[in-house]
């Protein structure tokens, strides 16, 4: 039974070669602009781009303002309450110097939480660019050279079934003091949680990579290029990368995602940057043992991690729907 | 099927082989030293003596093959012999701690159940909830239920558990003074009240590490009904004047449930690596908070023996997720 309301006049199908089909059109349609559009109907990820644009700002440009030295220790003005506090306790010991209170050494929280978002976005983003770069690399040469598939393949597989938590925590302890003597306490540190998240998170990219590289392979305009005389590496940078790059972009965004969170729980089980170099998840760390007292030292470096996260999330949500043509457009 | 299942057991023992190579290869180009917290006062003979004692003087070509005797061969002959009563172990070296100089799989097997209860009952909650959600948000697709369905999964991944356990411990422990902040593994159920305060200390542990499950299996189990909702032979069920709930119970979400299972499967290993963090917030002493004190005081044999037990979970629950998904999908023939 069919109601008679909920018939709708049919749009007229375009048939090919139809020379009226572009004539609404004036310009000509960058794809860039397109995947804006959709990725703007999108609340989820237009809040994600609003907040991590907003906690960019807040950790870059926040020091410059709010300028106060984050290591700076002031023993008479120590565990300040927020100002918010003295809205409920007219008696808690709240300084307006210190908005967001201060630490058990009066150091200034707010300081702190920009410092400490500096070293957790840039960890993230750079392990995160590692690892999408090896995952790119090793599923474009796995699907492209089939010699070479079977072997990167096993490989892939083989990592895939380590316990990679514990090998990283065990990567931390045992290399912390060679590469702390390198580079130098935090440069080591740095370079050692990059690279420990960075090799341990490239495999689901290297598969999905590898995946679309095969399925591109059999197509026409690839047979068309080699047939010109294509070199592969032209081939590869020219025709099946611009291809895969859609999915590389998603699984970047939940590379990032999982990177903030490794390396604050890398720091939250004491194994990750020294404890006079805050991050997110040390600050959250140090503030557990006082969290009856303090409550609010543990929620705020606990809130922008979730959230930071929550907005990748979002973003990497968004861009999935923006850049998948079947539902663009709808 | 079983020849399948065979060969693939035979082809999991160089993998794990492998692995357990990498590992240890890894705790030993690494340069820690099991003796750098012992006092500087030893002489340099005695503390080389030290290491000859705790089986570092061999070169590694030595040991490996030591290491994986004493694993494959001596710990299961010591297993045998509690369980039978036998004596086919004969005295041989057992895994030995470098902390606590007592053999590893009797301080793992003491460790275990605490973790197994947090664990494996948190896996068991978390499924439980996330099956009815993932149904009702595919069945009502866009709806209210659907679109707060999918906000709380997002948070689910999105909120590490270090940080919901605090919020919740903060909450209900510091602010609302309802449930403890420490788990008591001391604590010996006997009559209702103990098995009370059993219920409300495991709450925490495990409603943390659910959420995260709950996310995961969740959104698999709304994808895999909403790809078998639109399916062609649901149509045709409907059009036999079948009830709703038969075609929804009975024939979709059976055809939906053969990848959620093998996803079940695979988050096992997961749940371990995410119960380290968990465990080190509710001080629940098992086998993660053994792990990060085995690491802390460079306890090689510990270490090494922990993470491949977790290993040897990974590889054979991928196994058994291959397995699985060939039994449950009579389409799918791996011959």
């Amino acid at each position: 039974m069919t109601e008679p309301q909920s018939i709708k006049p049919v749009k007229p199908v375009l048939t090919a070669g139809d020379a009226t089909a572009f004539a609404g059109r004036d310009r000509a349609r960058n794809q860039w602009l397109d995947v804006w559009a959709q990725f703007r109907t999108h609340k989820g990820a237009m809040f994600g781009l609003f907040f991590l644009t907003f906690i960019t700002l807040f950790v870059t440009v926040g020091p410059l303002i709010w300028n106060v030295d984050p290591g700076k220790l002031d023993i008479r003005n120590k565990d300040v309450r927020p100002i918010y506090i003295a809205l409920v306790y007219s008696d808690a010991k709240v300084n307006w110097a210190n908005p967001m209170g201060t630490d058990n050494l009066g150091r200034d929280i707010m300081a702190n939480i920009m410092q400490g978002g500096r070293i957790s976005l840039a960890v993230g983003w750079t392990a995160m660019i590692l690892a999408v770069f090896l995952g790119t690399l090793i599923g474009v040469l796995a699907g492209y050279f089939r010699r070479l598939d079977g072997l990167l393949m096993r490989f892939t597989d083989l990592v895939l079934s380590l316990p990679l938590l514990p090998l990283l925590l065990v990567m931390m302890l045992l290399f912390r003091d060679p590469l702390r003597a390198a580079f130098g306490p935090e440069q080591g540190i740095f370079i050692l949680i990059v690279l420990g998240i960075g090799i341990t998170s490239w495999m689901q990219t290297a598969r999905i990579v590898r995946g679309d590289v095969m399925a591109l392979k059999e197509r026409e305009f690839v047979l068309a290029a080699r047939s010109i005389g294509t070199p592969p590496h032209r081939m590869i940078t020219r025709h099946l990368l611009p291809n895969v790059l859609s999915p590389i972009m998603v699984s970047a965004t939940l590379g990032l995602a999982t990177a903030i969170i490794t390396e604050s729980a890398l720091s939250f089980l004491g194994l990750g940057f020294p404890s006079d170099f805050p991050t997110w998840g040390k600050i959250l760390f140090d503030s557990v043992d006082r969290m009856t007292s303090f409550p609010e030292r543990v929620v705020w470096p606990g809130l922008a991690i979730s959230l930071t996260v929550l907005s990748v999330n979002f973003i990497g949500d968004g861009l999935r729907d923006a850049l998948d043509p079947r539902i663009r457009g709808q | 099927m079983l020849t399948y299942t065979l060969r693939r057991l035979l082809m999991s023992i160089p993998t794990l082989l492998f692995i357990a190579f990498v590992i240890f290869m890894l705790l030993e180009l690494a340069p820690g030293d099991p003796m750098a917290n012992m006092p500087l006062s030893i002489p340099p003979e005695v503390r080389q003596q030290m290491r000859e004692a705790l089986g570092l003087g061999e070169p590694w070509y030595v040991r490996f093959p030591l290491w994986l005797n004493q694993f494959f061969i001596v710990e299961p002959q010591y297993w045998i012999d509690n369980a039978f009563g036998t004596n086919f172990a004969d005295g041989a070296q057992r895994i030995i701690s470098f902390q606590s100089r007592s053999p590893v799989f009797d301080v793992i097997a003491q460790r275990l159940p605490q973790t197994l209860w947090v664990v494996a009952m948190s896996y068991v909650v978390g499924v439980l909830i996330a099956l009815p959600i993932g149904i009702i948000s595919a069945y009502r697709q866009y709806s209210v239920f659907d679109q707060a369905g999918t906000f709380i999964s997002m948070i689910g991944f999105s909120v590490p558990p270090f940080f919901s356990g605090v919020l919740l411990i903060v909450i209900f422990s510091v602010q609302l003074r309802w449930l403890p902040s420490i788990y008591d593994t001391t604590h010996v159920v006997n009559d209702w009240d103990s098995f009370v305060f059993q219920l409300r200390q495991m709450i925490m542990p495990v409603m943390v590490l659910a959420l995260q499950t709950t996310a995961q299996v969740s959104r698999y189990m709304r994808a895999s009904m909403l790809d078998n909702l639109g399916m062609d032979y649901v149509r045709t069920a409907r059009a036999k004047g079948m009830s709703e709930s038969v075609v929804v119970m009975k024939h979709v979400l059976r055809n939906s449930m053969i990848p959620v299972v093998t996803v079940i499967a695979l988050g096992v290993p997961s749940i371990f690596g995410g119960a380290i963090i968990t465990e080190q917030i509710f001080k629940v002493n098992g086998l993660g908070q053994l792990l990060i004190i085995a690491l802390q005081g460079s306890d090689i044999p510990m270490v090494m023996t922990i993470t491949f037990l977790l290993a040897v979970l990974i590889v054979m629950m991928n196994l058994i997720a291959d397995v699985l998904y060939g039994i449950l999908d009579p389409r799918i023939r791996y011959d």
